[in-house]
């Protein structure tokens, strides 16, 4: 679309306000049959009837889209530089040790950021856990299997998910998942998986892995509706081709499809993540709110977003300010570090291949 | 006079009042913030010319902003630090407004009794050294209720909050083991328990926990319906928090000049101990004159009309003899 942009906003072509309108139909025809025969016999119309047009607008339109991609860059320096700006205080009492302080008093002004960065990574782990295989499951039935009908229903449900605010989920995850978790799930898994250690220690409802639980919810949305973008765009000639060498159903959607979409697909749980990491609302809610690292899933823990969200306003110390805004510069950190890992593991798949479908 | 000169009169002075208007910025504390707005808003109907903004953005971000001078006036639930009072370019007066009573909910399976807490119980349960509600401690003042053999989880707030300010700097006076290892403040580091976010997060999780207790702001208990036990006071009787107690708890205290004053486990046989003020932050030397001498008009309107709106909306009002003291200091003090 963006080649017939500039023509089409060209101040220069006042005769040809209705180029617009039989332009359109054509270009969407055109997406429609990925074909690109209609799209450029439009543009040598548009060519024709004014040939000095293309040059100047052309500039103008790279500048400008230069500077919204600039801005990007210029929006993570500014927030970087923020956020190191404001946390000199605690970065220079505490240096790195900071990082790997299990102490945060507000009373004594002692702090360190291990139980809420170790929160934010095991519940956001978990999260992922749980929701990656569903979102796929989701994405595959829709995609290859489901009946039309039903298709409409699913997918609408999915991004339903989506819409819901997070509030919402944290007060469904306190009054109708915790006892849940409480009075059967927790319970049984303490019988069955005690022995690992992770299910251990008195039973709250609250605490990790509750705040796993509703995360998971909240990102299969995500993941699923994008892998459903990806595998839709998956050409239906790889199905064929693989199902024509004598495939089963299930060796074509693993071979033909997953495999083809596996960038796009990695792409979605990205995403899903970083709305993990960075979830506050519904995690404070039900993660009970303890900076305790705890190897039960069981016990109450703490991210650094809610922490955040909880004790900024009425922090009034400048130390505890500061620690409070480091708190956030590790969030950065780490959802930097994460997402570099999450990139470094799809070019060790793919072996730097860039020409498979994406999201 | 006929009709439509009525009118025109109305337009006019309405068009005079909005030329003339003046808004006064405040931000500060969220406890009291109903009760503000509705006195702001009082205020404008009777004086026109004068718009309150306040905005509740928390006590430490009024503390803030009133010292960076950003705000005509600040609030909060907690007093200023002497360290806090040494930083500031503003110097401030503290204006108790109205008080806050904090008070122990709890969810304990069978027991639909009013409980009774001394301060050792209340500290124990706390700093988790009472872990089971069948403890002795708790059978011996309340011999009427048969305590299940269920352990205590101790719910908290998560949010930094004026709330957790009352109720630790109350552990801290009566317990010297609690002031040594936790003390006070809007967050500290609780020796145990799970954390909820704001009254209704707390009073969610009591409701959800068999065997949970915590505490949350009277208001919401009684504006919920919450049950909630009695506290024992420094006089050695067992008083529930209402309006009147917490009312109580504020005149048996003696004030200070400057009003940063704690009235947690206060003297007086009928005093709820674990009761506060709140305070306004108002500039004494204020850079605007104009703006100052309406900020220092309206607080004293408060004080004058404001008291007796404050138990319509279950706050509890300054004793009369405070209300007179705090006039006197207002006048005298800000310029």
């Amino acid at each position: 679309m963006s080649d017939d942009a500039n023509p089409l906003n060209s101040p220069e072509s006042p005769e040809h306000t209705q180029q617009p309108m039989t332009a359109i139909p054509t270009l969407a025809q055109a997406a429609t049959e990925r074909k690109t025969f209609a799209v450029s016999s439009a543009l040598a119309r548009i060519r024709q009837s004014h040939p000095r047009s293309s040059r100047i607008p052309d500039a103008v339109f790279k500048v400008l889209i230069l500077l919204t991609a600039a801005s990007v860059f210029a929006i993570v320096v500014f927030v970087l530089w923020e956020l190191i700006d404001k946390s000199r205080l605690s970065l220079h009492q505490f240096g790195l040790g900071f990082f790997v302080g299990h102490e945060w008093d507000p009373v004594n002004d002692q702090y360190g950021a291990m139980p809420f960065i170790y929160g934010t990574l095991v519940s956001s782990f978990l999260a992922l856990l749980m929701a990656v295989p569903l979102s796929i499951g989701v994405a595959v039935y829709v995609t290859e299997m489901c009946p039309m009908r039903l298709r409409a229903i699913i997918s609408f449900l999915v991004e339903l998910l989506a819409a819901i605010p997070s509030v919402i989920y944290g007060l469904w995850a306190i009054f109708v998942l915790a006892p849940l978790l409480r009075d059967y799930v927790e319970p049984f898994l303490a019988k069955t998986l005690g022995w690992t250690g992770l299910f251990t220690g008195p039973v709250y409802g609250i605490g990790m892995l509750a705040a796993g639980i509703i995360l998971a919810i909240m990102i299969v949305p995500i993941i699923a509706s994008i892998t459903r973008e990806v595998l839709t765009a998956v050409p239906q000639n790889q199905r064929e081709a693989v199902l024509a060498l004598g495939a089963t159903r299930w060796e074509m959607i693993r071979m033909g499809v997953l495999r083809n979409a596996r960038i796009g697909i990695v792409g979605g749980i990205i995403l899903g993540l970083g709305r993990a990491l960075g979830e506050t609302m519904a995690v404070t809610m039900v993660i009970g709110n303890r900076p305790e690292v705890s190897k039960s899933l069981f016990a109450p823990g703490y991210t650094m977003a809610s922490v955040l969200a909880n004790e900024f306003t009425e922090a009034t110390g400048d130390l505890y300010l500061s620690a409070l805004i480091e708190i956030g510069l590790a969030l950065f950190l780490v959802t930097l570090v994460v997402n570099a890992l999450a990139r470094l593991l799809v070019w060790s798949i793919t072996g730097g291949s860039t020409g498979r479908v994406r999201a | 006079m006929n009709r439509s000169l009525k009118i025109l009169i109305c337009v006019f002075a309405l068009t005079l009042g909005a030329l003339a208007q003046t808004t006064l910025n405040g931000a500060g504390a969220t406890f009291p913030y109903p009760i503000y707005s509705k006195w702001f808003s009082e205020y404008h109907n009777q004086h026109s010319d004068v718009q309150v903004n306040y905005q509740s953005i928390g006590s430490g971000g009024g503390i803030r902003q009133v010292q960076a001078g950003t705000v005509d006036f600040g609030a909060t639930d907690g007093p200023m630090s002497d360290e806090q009072i040494a930083a500031s370019k503003v110097k401030v007066l503290h204006v108790p407004t109205v008080l806050g009573a904090v008070v122990p909910a709890y969810n304990i399976p069978g027991v639909t009794q009013e409980v009774k807490f001394t301060p050792e119980i209340l500290a124990g349960i706390f700093m988790g050294k009472i872990s089971n509600w069948n403890d002795a401690a708790l059978a011996k003042v309340n011999p009427d209720i048969k305590f299940p053999n269920q352990n205590i989880t101790v719910v908290h707030r998560s949010d930094g909050s004026g709330t957790s300010y009352i109720f630790t700097d109350y552990l801290s006076k009566i317990s010297a083991d609690w002031q040594g290892t936790t003390g006070k403040g809007t967050s500290v580091k609780w020796p145990v328990g799970v954390g909820g976010k704001g009254n209704e997060g707390v009073a969610g999780m009591i409701r959800q926990l068999p065997g949970s207790i915590g505490y949350i702001e009277l208001i919401y208990a009684l504006q919920n319906k919450i049950n909630y036990g009695s506290v024992k006071n420094s006089s050695g009787q067992f008083v529930k928090a209402s309006l009147e107690s917490t009312t109580a708890a504020a005149a048996g205290v003696k004030m200070p000049a400057d009003f940063r004053v704690s009235i947690t486990n206060p003297p007086g046989k009928t005093a709820y101990p674990i009761a506060s003020f709140t305070w306004l932050l108002i500039p004494t030397n204020p850079a605007d004159k104009t703006k100052g001498k309406m900020v220092k008009d309206m607080v004293l309107w408060a004080l004058d009309n404001g008291e007796g709106m404050a138990s319509g909306l279950s706050y509890a009002p300054l004793p009369k003899e405070v209300i007179d003291k705090v006039k006197a200091a207002v006048n005298q003090q800000v310029k």
